[in-house]
């Protein structure tokens, strides 16, 4: 078998053999597959407003796919896209709710504080794994703790001892007019297009610069960069830093488009440890995270449906989807055995 | 190979069925839609759980068990032009999950929960013609109801109730997040307490969080060890890890004196170890009473839009849940002696903890 034969049928193989799981999975629990993935397509493509909502749902994931695979591309896991993209959230909400500017200052700024505060709780890690090699994912998975509770304890502060901040003021939001009225009332927000630029800002950085390609070269092997002259230790930090920034725009699209406002949270959002699978499940590339984020911010939002069309409880709708993806990560496997198969047809 | 091949090819050729059954009865199910969306005259009702989920214990499924009441009442069943309802998995999801049943043109929606607030907010503004109701949260709008509770008025009879019933003159409070609902609970339950004896001492506790049982396990934990003998909680399914915690001990030392105080709902199930209970009382919130309620005016042609329903000790919106014995009659009736004087307004319970 070719291997462009190969490279498109292990995808396709990977989400029949998940939908068919999912649907035994369905059936055994008793409930109708052919109406339940009917619900997940309608969910998904039904109406001009679920598919705003679709992309809408997308946004986040896409940055968060970013910052997870930027730092993998440099050898760094950075499992903190959650924390940074918590910090992110408060920040550009924060800008948001406290002054009233022109739009044209004001948008750019909360976005600007949110990828600051995203790109701070990157460079702790970063600088700590530099200077003292401390393990990224120890400083990442508690620096999640420190933003979600540091967040709650401000959010209660700006609110006045509230749960939640106020509504931002218009001039800070990235709603926009035009897309509500195409989808009916979506809440697909200008974002969109902001996480798209930095998709192309990413492979710009890691393809076209010397600091892609330093930072690459630490990724592959930060001994042999070393002794090539690059400077390892600003490298892991740079990496840490931006991505990030870009954990904390993904923030910012919550902030600033999807809620409006930043409420108390009791746990994490989730799409920040989503992103390590997108990224994953993109080759850690950015054109491949933007078919991660689309395969997961689609069946995430899709998936609401089943409840409502099918009258599928949320949790078998849950073990359905995870399933899918599962599937779909597993591709792998699926590419072996096909390998496999042709190498003994070519023996016989 | 060639087996392998024809697996593969099964499996291709199952999908392909899977996939074409889809499209087949996509038209039929659109059908079914139109026909039901006919039949307005029949009312409905459906609601939007927070990310609690129906089955908290609390009062998402105090919500739901009062659409199930309504819908019993006037023969309604779960689906299309009943009753309904659709669970959250994140905060993001509201939006989606309200709007998705007033497209199902339920007369009514609910939106459980104070997490709801800028969700029915949006969507009220959007859906100038359907009918919302928010329980635990405000939202000015023309079209939309809103419901609080005076759960500082209920907690504070709890607090009477322990500080009479402690031996050891030591309680605890176990609170979800630290949020204006949960504080109105603290407030009236540490008023109560020093109102029936001021030499009760309350170790107060946030764990953080609704849904974390673990979390709720190990403050009891430590509130138990530490001499407290009885423990309220009002932290949803956070306070389940409570009475597990109270019904090992009881387990462990069928002698050893401790006691729960469920909210919300009447949470005797949970407290059931063997032959023994561990609830003392619950406090319990009429969510399902409320929902029952804007329904049955909404049902008339009332819907109470723009208003906001303040339920209190005096309209029956909270109270103490029967404690089957558990609590003596004498101080039963030192309970309804304060229990008189909130509902008559001799006495005010203050919503936040001075």
């Amino acid at each position: 078998m070719s291997t462009k034969a190969t490279n498109i049928l292990v995808p396709v193989i990977s989400v029949i053999l998940g939908l068919i799981v999912g649907a035994i999975i369905m059936l055994v629990s008793g409930y109708n597959p052919v109406d339940g993935y009917l619900a997940l397509w309608n969910g998904i493509f039904g109406d001009l407003y679920t598919v705003g909502e679709t992309l809408r749902q997308i946004t986040p994931y896409l940055l968060a796919g970013l910052a997870v695979a930027f730092a993998f591309r440099s050898g760094l896991f950075n499992i903190g896209v959650e924390g940074q993209l918590i910090v992110g959230w408060f920040a550009a909400a924060y800008v948001g709710v406290a002054v009233e500017l022109p739009k044209i200052i004001h948008l750019p700024l909360a976005l600007l504080a949110a990828a600051v505060a995203g790109a701070l709780w990157g460079f702790v890690p970063g600088l700590l794994k530099a200077k003292f090699h401390v393990h990224e994912v120890i400083v990442t998975i508690m620096m999640n703790y420190i933003a979600l509770h540091v967040t709650n304890a401000l959010i209660k502060t700006v609110s006045g001892g509230g749960d939640r901040t106020e509504s931002i003021f218009a001039s800070a939001s990235l709603r926009s007019e035009f897309f509500e009225n195409l989808t009916e009332f979506s809440r697909l927000h200008y974002g969109i297009i902001l996480a798209l630029v930095m998709v192309g800002v990413m492979w710009f950085i890691l393809e076209k610069t010397t600091l892609g390609f330093e930072l690459k070269a630490v990724g592959f092997n930060h001994n042999a960069s070393q002794y090539a002259g690059m400077n390892v230790n600003k490298n892991i930090v740079l990496a840490m830093v931006i991505s990030g920034a870009f954990a904390g725009l993904g923030g910012a699209m919550e902030a600033l488009g999807t809620f409006e406002y930043v409420s108390s949270k009791a746990g994490f959002t989730g799409i920040g440890f989503d992103g390590i699978a997108v990224a994953l499940l993109g080759m850690n590339t950015p054109l491949g995270v933007i078919f991660g984020a689309t395969l997961f911010g689609s069946l995430k939002y899709g998936a609401l449906n089943m409840p409502n069309a099918a009258g599928i409880p949320l949790e078998i709708v849950e073990i359905v989807i995870a399933v899918i993806i599962f599937f779909v990560a597993s591709g792998y496997v699926i590419r072996l055995f096909l390998l496999r198969a042709a190498k003994k047809k070519e023996a016989k | 190979m060639t087996k392998r091949k024809f697996g593969l090819g099964l499996s291709m050729m199952l999908a392909a069925g899977t996939m074409l059954a889809a499209c087949g009865s996509e038209e039929g199910t659109s059908t079914g839609d139109s026909g039901s969306g006919e039949e307005k005259s029949d009312f409905s009702v459906a609601m939007v759980t927070d990310v609690g989920g129906v089955d908290d214990k609390s009062f998402n499924q105090s919500a739901w068990e009062g659409l199930q009441a309504f819908g019993e009442e006037n023969g309604l069943k779960k689906g299309d032009g009943g009753i309904d309802y659709l669970q959250s998995a994140s905060d993001a999801d509201y939006n989606t999950n309200l709007n998705n049943l007033i497209r199902r043109d339920f007369n009514v929606v609910f939106g459980i929960g104070f997490l709801m607030e800028g969700a029915v907010k949006e969507i009220a503004e959007q859906q100038p013609k359907a009918q919302i109701g928010i329980i635990d949260a405000v939202v000015d709008a023309p079209n939309v109801a809103s419901v609080l509770f005076k759960e500082q008025e209920g907690a504070y009879l709890a607090g009477v109730a322990a500080a009479l019933m402690s031996e050891t003159k030591k309680i605890g409070f176990v609170g979800g997040m630290e949020i204006p609902v949960i504080e109105r609970f603290e407030a009236g339950f540490l008023e109560g307490v020093k109102a029936a004896d001021p030499s009760v001492v309350v170790d107060v506790q946030y764990t953080g969080a609704f849904d974390k049982a673990e979390l709720g396990k190990t403050t009891a934990n430590r509130m138990y060890s530490a001499g407290a003998d009885i423990v309220f909680h009002a932290a949803g399914g956070t306070g389940n890890g409570v009475f597990t915690e109270a019904k090992e001990r009881k387990e462990a030392n069928p002698d050893e004196n401790v006691w729960v105080i469920g909210v919300d709902a009447d949470q005797y199930d949970e407290g059931q170890v063997g032959d023994t209970n561990v609830t003392l009382t619950s406090v319990l919130k009429g969510v399902d009473k409320a929902v029952i309620d804007i329904s049955n005016k909404a049902k008339e042609g009332n819907f109470p839009g723009g208003e906001t329903i303040t339920y209190g000790l005096a309209e029956d919106g909270v109270g103490l849940a029967d404690s089957r014995g558990a609590i003596p009659e004498d101080v039963m009736a030192k309970i309804d002696e304060y229990k008189e004087k909130i509902a008559s307004g001799e006495i005010t319970v203050p919503e936040t903890v001075k």
